[in-house]
């Protein structure tokens, strides 16, 4: 975009700076000092995308911290789930024994971060829809800055928050009787930012063309919940009906669980996801969560363009 | 370059509706340019065209010498944008507000402080630079918008509606920076009213009406063109006073809804002849007023801009917007 105007040689337009412009009597503010010559203007390129991409994300971190009850109120789901939900079906699941070895609770607790995940993306993609609502989305796109570094910031922002969700839900591990190291921590923050990252990116292609708030009782019902319940957080995905298994592998959070599992519970509980006789292990899991999120990124710049 | 904005033969239509019919006017650097009319008649699709969140149907127009379509980036960044309807984030004080701005814009990190006090100050909002916006009354969340729209020094400020829901008291405060502003600053400014006593700021005026300019000059000379006196009378058979009026003293009489209005030279003359037997109804009230903005409007739109309101009403349900997505489905 405008390289031409990154090298304003000799041959580019004379631009006249307005400091030079004869002193035609009155007096101006302390503003007009700053008035920019057509090259300054003009002078695009990556590091100001790169900018607003940062500004973008520092928005969704402020927001996040300045709105600390919903934070609260937002782990009283996991906590629901792992141990009343989880507790109590331990005794239905083969006295506490599922065919993958572990007791239901610690089998369901990467699916509940997974969830975290998952809800807590989706949340804060459907903020653009407030945003619009609340005129702010304009403040946005009426600025000379490319839809990309929009939607990347706005993406990595929701990344991030949510993933700061999940890892806040680290600490419930060793209370179920997860073993988490150092190392497998440290493995785990960047695997839930990218599964978050490409759940905000669905958020956020979703979102980008949604003009009312209603259209947000429909995307939970429709698509969060479903995305939960397929994608292997409260079952596993091997030995379904064969129905099942293909709508399983339709979700893109199927690829997020089955990683989280992996480096939470180890090798020998989750591992490859059968597809049509390959078997996706984890590095395939990756790329194709990773494929979603960038995927989704794209449609939704396409989506804001065409609404602009 | 010379001129601040150049329209030239801008049409824009949603579906079947032309909402704007080929307009063409120019804007010189410095002046202060009003858009009047009633809502519906075309002011607001005009500077979204200007400030390129619309593309025009046909025509092309410039703002800051730059092409609206063509060079769309680069006029925004030439550019400040005051909207009817908030764009801040309440969740954000005033000043995160201005640096998300300066940000996106490309101000350079050095300047962003000096910039934002610069601002801060012209607005009154200096001591409240660090309280959430949330907290702002809806004048100074404009007057803050006014500060945002002003912080990356764009060369044309628009204004579209900049009072509009704001009291009295607010709204007069609001022209008292934006005439400081137009005092102290070389900067252009363009906006929209439909509140005719705001539009005696401008330099000079546009008049629009369905979709086309009706009338572009000066208040000043707006108001000479109009060249007499208004005179409002209330009857009590309008219609047998308004034929009275035509037939006897050969006084053109429309019907608005205060009553009679009728144009003549010296209004405060023509008052006794009222009562001396020239109409047979009973004359209720009479009123005589020197020329103002209000009856420019109608002698250029034939109609008062305050009917022409209650029409718009009618339209603006099956809004421009509206209307172009119901034929888009359709």
């Amino acid at each position: 975009m405008a390289l031409h105007a990154d090298r304003p040689g000799p041959t580019s337009q004379p631009t006249s700076p307005r400091s030079t412009e004869p002193d035609d009597g009155h007096e101006l503010a302390a503003l007009a000092r700053f008035a920019r010559s057509d090259v300054d203007l003009d002078r695009a390129g990556l590091s100001r995308n790169l900018r607003t991409v940062a500004m973008i994300w520092r928005r969704e971190m402020i927001r996040f911290w300045r709105n600390r009850t919903r934070l609260l109120t937002s782990f009283a789901q996991p906590l629901l789930y792992l141990f009343i939900f989880g507790a109590g079906l331990n005794r239905l699941v083969s006295r506490g024994a599922t065919p993958v070895g572990v007791s239901f609770q610690k089998f369901l607790y990467p699916g509940v971060l997974a969830m975290v995940v998952l809800f807590s993306s989706i949340f804060s993609a459907i903020s653009i829809v407030w945003d619009r609502e609340f005129g702010f989305l304009r403040e946005m796109l009426v600025a000379p800055v490319s839809r990309t570094s929009l939607v990347v910031g706005k993406a990595l922002g929701g990344a991030s928050t949510s993933a700061l969700q999940a890892v806040v839900l680290l600490v419930l591990g060793p209370i179920i009787g997860v073993h988490l190291t150092v190392v497998k921590v440290l493995l785990l923050l960047p695997m839930l930012l990218l599964v978050a990252f490409a759940m905000t990116s669905i958020g956020v292609a979703l979102a980008a063309g949604m003009a009312s708030l209603e259209s947000f009782q429909v995307v939970m019902q429709l698509v969060m919940m479903p995305m939960f319940f397929l994608s292997g957080a409260i079952y596993p995905v091997t030995g379904l009906p064969a129905w099942l298994s293909v709508l399983t592998r339709l979700d893109p959070l199927t690829y997020g669980v089955a990683p989280i599992r992996r480096l939470v519970l180890g090798d020998s509980v989750a591992g490859s996801i059968p597809i049509f006789g390959v078997h996706l292990g984890t590095a395939a899991q990756i790329a194709v969560i990773t494929a979603i999120g960038v995927g989704s990124c794209g449609l939704a710049v396409h989506r804001f363009r065409q609404s602009n | 370059m010379g001129h601040a904005v150049r329209v030239e033969q801008l049409c824009k239509s949603f579906g079947d509706f032309d909402a704007v019919r080929g307009i063409s006017f120019d804007v010189d650097a410095g002046e202060t340019f009003g858009f009047l009319g009633p809502n519906g008649a075309g002011k607001s699709t005009t500077i979204s065209m200007l400030c390129t969140l619309a593309r025009p149907t046909r025509g092309d127009a410039w703002v800051a010498g730059r092409h609206i379509v063509d060079e769309r980036d680069a006029v925004r960044r030439r550019i400040g944008l005051v909207f009817q309807d908030p764009t801040l984030d309440d969740l954000l004080t005033a000043e995160e507000n201005l640096i998300f701005h300066a940000v996106l814009y490309g101000v350079p990190g050095a300047e962003v402080r000096p910039r934002m006090d610069a601002v801060l100050d012209l607005v009154g909002l200096a001591d409240r630079r660090n309280d959430l916006v949330r907290t702002f009354s809806g004048g100074m969340k404009r007057r803050l918008e006014i500060a945002r729209g002003l912080l990356h020094s764009p060369r044309v400020l628009f204004l579209d509606e900049p009072t509009v829901g704001l009291d009295p008291q607010t709204r007069s405060h609001i022209w008292q920076y934006v005439t400081r502003l137009k005092d102290e600053q070389d900067i252009t400014l363009f906006l929209t009213t439909h509140y005719m006593d705001e539009a005696e700021y401008c330099d000079r005026i546009a008049i629009i009406d369905n979709g086309t300019i009706v009338a572009l000059d000066t208040p000043a000379n707006l108001k000479a063109s109009v060249g007499a006196d208004t005179v409002i009378v209330n009857t009590s058979d309008d219609a047998t006073a308004a034929r009275q009026l035509r037939e006897r003293l050969g006084i053109e009489a429309t019907a608005t809804g205060e009553g009679l209005r009728i144009l003549v030279a010296n209004g405060q003359a023509f008052v006794p002849r009222l009562f001396g037997g020239a109409i047979d109804p009973t004359v209720r009230t009479v009123t005589v007023h020197r020329p103002s903005l209000d009856d420019v409007f109608f002698k250029y739109a034939g109609r008062a801009i305050r009917d022409a309101q209650v029409g718009a009403g009618d339209r603006l349900r099956a809004s421009p917007m509206m209307r172009g997505f119901g034929a888009g489905r359709r």
